[in-house]
């Protein structure tokens, strides 16, 4: 057998290494880099039967087109201001989890803490069209809440809370915190689980008072994995994701609860099926987004000395 | 000044007490909003039809009866989407789990050629997407659209999980490592031998999250499948809520029920259809999830402890 150096040994251990990673580099470059070179889209008139080489290189149309037209315009703003009131509200209830932690922790029986924890985290593992579902049998027209209404005769006409579009915003908040409280507050019970127990010992024995407890003990220690949560939601503004307002969105609602990822879907796939200019408004809000976290992420840098990427 | 009250060996001030009944029954009223619901969609598809669609079940079940199960089990297509969704849920996980632990692994072994770009090259992939059309357009040209693959194969690689196992192998001792290269393991046999077993309770935390991902997934069926033998359990839920009047007329016209008062209870109605097919999705998540429940949360606290 001929001798091998080290370097070259090493250098072989190295690439077999590499190597044994790359089928799942080839699905990253696929999935993830590959569809970049779909943005190519929006700068042709492309119409889904012919092919890309067959339809007309048109430059940035579909960008101005975006801002030529009034209604157009007038559309894009509902859309954009319906995303920033959703974004804004779930960012302005991302302080509830810390809360309910909080108070959850204050319980001293073991038992009622796991049951309340194991039952109010159960929303969060269903999916959405079950959380619909969920909603139509209890306050469609014809739903539990308006049966006993009318039954106690407080009402003569079911009130319409499905099929309408007022507080939207305020309904999907509303079924997103019932999905998601429970389990937004887990990440902060682990941390307060994480504690140092002396740290509550030796203030109780210097006469802290419960309240002087959650105030100077719990809340500081929650309080990075809030702003790290915090943050990122910011850099996720744009990304409502659309599961939730396309199960629950209807002739009524419509125009309040298009988010942005919604809106994508119903020009691009939906009735309208304009490829080009779905994949333009894909393209702006994707270069806002990664904006969005390198500010954040610079942000976060400066105020706490670390980044969250 | 306030007043103490001597509870066992315990003293409570007046303040105490009140804050902890609060507590108590800000709590209790809150998880009884979360489960209530998944109680009266249960307690209304085994009551009387004809009193469910009247919103009269509220608290018990009234004439219990499993017709609307046995009927909506009949309902074609209902069988087929739960053993796609069932399939995707197993194949998808599993190649979930086995892609994050290894590859978690891998990144760890610093004699990796340029092991922290190509990390990297996967890390970024979790901050930047191309966007739903470029994503479709690139399933139709990879022709994975109307496949079954489409649900699992763009899946496999997650860099989130990948992250957690990365930074729970580093905590683990080298030595572990270094003893079995000595013995001279080879780098599949160490992370077979020694590093998988170690990594369990992690794993576990991703097959959970990755299942439920999966059992739940709903968008990627609107998007990418047209072909209805693919339709995953959730959307053909979407699908059949969105078509309860015409199935309950269908059920009716196929039924050999009669017309007696009886047979009434038991006829379906748009609102038993609804609620039966919602229980039948939800009903595996009920069973599954107290079991599982404590592994996660156990599961979280590794993760998040050192996120």
């Amino acid at each position: 057998m001929r001798p091998i150096g080290i370097k070259k040994q090493k250098r072989r251990q190295s690439i077999k290494l590499f190597l044994l990673i790359v089928p799942f580099l080839v699905l990253t470059l696929l999935f993830a880099y590959y569809p970049l070179y779909g943005w190519v889209y929006s700068l042709y008139d492309y119409r889904p039967p012919l092919t890309l080489a067959q339809s007309e290189f048109v430059g940035f149309k579909w960008f101005r087109y975006l801002f030529q037209s009034k209604g157009q315009i007038n559309q894009l703003l509902q859309v954009l201001k319906n995303t920033f009131i959703m974004s804004g509200l779930n960012i302005a209830t991302s302080i509830l989890p810390l809360i309910f932690a909080i108070m959850l922790n204050e319980i001293k029986s073991k038992k009622f803490k796991s049951i309340v924890q194991t039952l109010t985290t159960l929303p969060n593992f269903i999916g959405w069209v079950l959380v619909y579902s969920v909603a139509f049998a209890l306050f469609s027209t014809t739903g539990m809440m308006n049966s006993i209404l009318m039954d106690l005769n407080i009402i003569t006409e079911p009130i319409k809370i499905l099929d309408s579009g007022d507080y939207t915003y305020f309904k999907m908040l509303a079924w997103s915190l019932w999905k998601g409280l429970g389990w937004g507050a887990i990440l902060y019970l682990a941390a307060i689980a994480g504690t140092d127990q002396e740290l509550y010992e030796a203030a109780r024995v210097d006469g802290a008072h419960r309240f002087h407890l959650m105030r100077h003990i719990t809340l500081p220690a929650l309080l990075p994995t809030f702003f790290v949560l915090l943050m990122l939601s910011v850099a996720n503004f744009l990304n409502n994701g659309m599961d939730q307002y396309f199960v629950f969105q209807n002739a009524f609602n419509r125009d309040k609860i298009q988010v942005l990822d919604l809106y994508v879907y119903n020009l691009g796939l939906g009735s309208n099926n304009s490829i080009p200019l779905a994949t333009a408004i894909s393209i702006l809000k994707s270069v806002v987004s990664v904006t969005l976290l390198i500010v954040v992420n610079t942000l976060s840098k400066r105020v706490r000395g670390r980044s969250i990427v | 000044m306030e007043k103490n009250i001597r509870v066992g060996s315990n003293r409570y001030t007046v303040v105490d007490i009140l804050f902890n009944v609060f507590n108590y029954i800000g709590f209790i009223i809150f998880t009884l909003l979360c489960v209530y619901p998944f109680y009266y969609l249960i307690i209304n598809t085994i009551s009387a039809n004809n009193l469910s669609a009247n919103g009269l079940i509220n608290f018990f079940p009234k004439n219990i009866h499993f017709e609307n199960y046995v009927e909506i089990l009949k309902l074609d297509g209902l069988a087929r989407a739960a053993w796609v969704s069932i399939g995707r849920t197993v194949i998808g996980t599993t190649l979930t789990v086995i892609a994050s632990g290894f590859l978690g692994f891998m990144f760890t072994q610093e004699k990796m050629w340029r092991r922290k770009f190509w990390y990297r090259f996967m890390v970024i992939t979790m901050y930047f997407n191309a966007g739903l059309i470029p994503m479709f357009l690139t399933m139709r040209n990879l022709q994975l659209t109307n496949t079954f693959w489409v649900y699992v194969i763009p899946t496999v690689v997650q860099p989130f999980y990948i992250i957690l196992v990365k930074t729970f192998v580093e905590s683990t001792p080298k030595s572990l490592q270094e003893a079995a290269e000595i013995d001279g393991a080879g780098i599949l046999t160490i992370y077979a031998r020694v590093i998988f077993p170690l990594t369990k309770p992690i794993l576990a935390t991703i097959a959970i999250f990755s299942a439920v991902g999966q059992w739940n997934a709903f968008y990627d069926t609107l998007i990418y499948v047209t072909d209805q033998k693919l339709y995953s359990l959730q959307y053909q839920l979407y699908t059949f809520l969105n078509q309860a009047n015409s199935l309950a007329m269908l059920i009716k016209s196929n039924g050999t029920i009669g017309q007696s008062m009886e047979a009434l209870a038991k006829q379906q109605t748009p609102t038993s259809i609804r609620m039966t097919i919602s229980v039948i999705v939800v009903l595996p998540i009920l069973f599954i999830y107290p079991i599982f429940q404590r592994y996660f949360v156990k599961g979280i606290m590794i993760g998040s402890v050192k996120g």
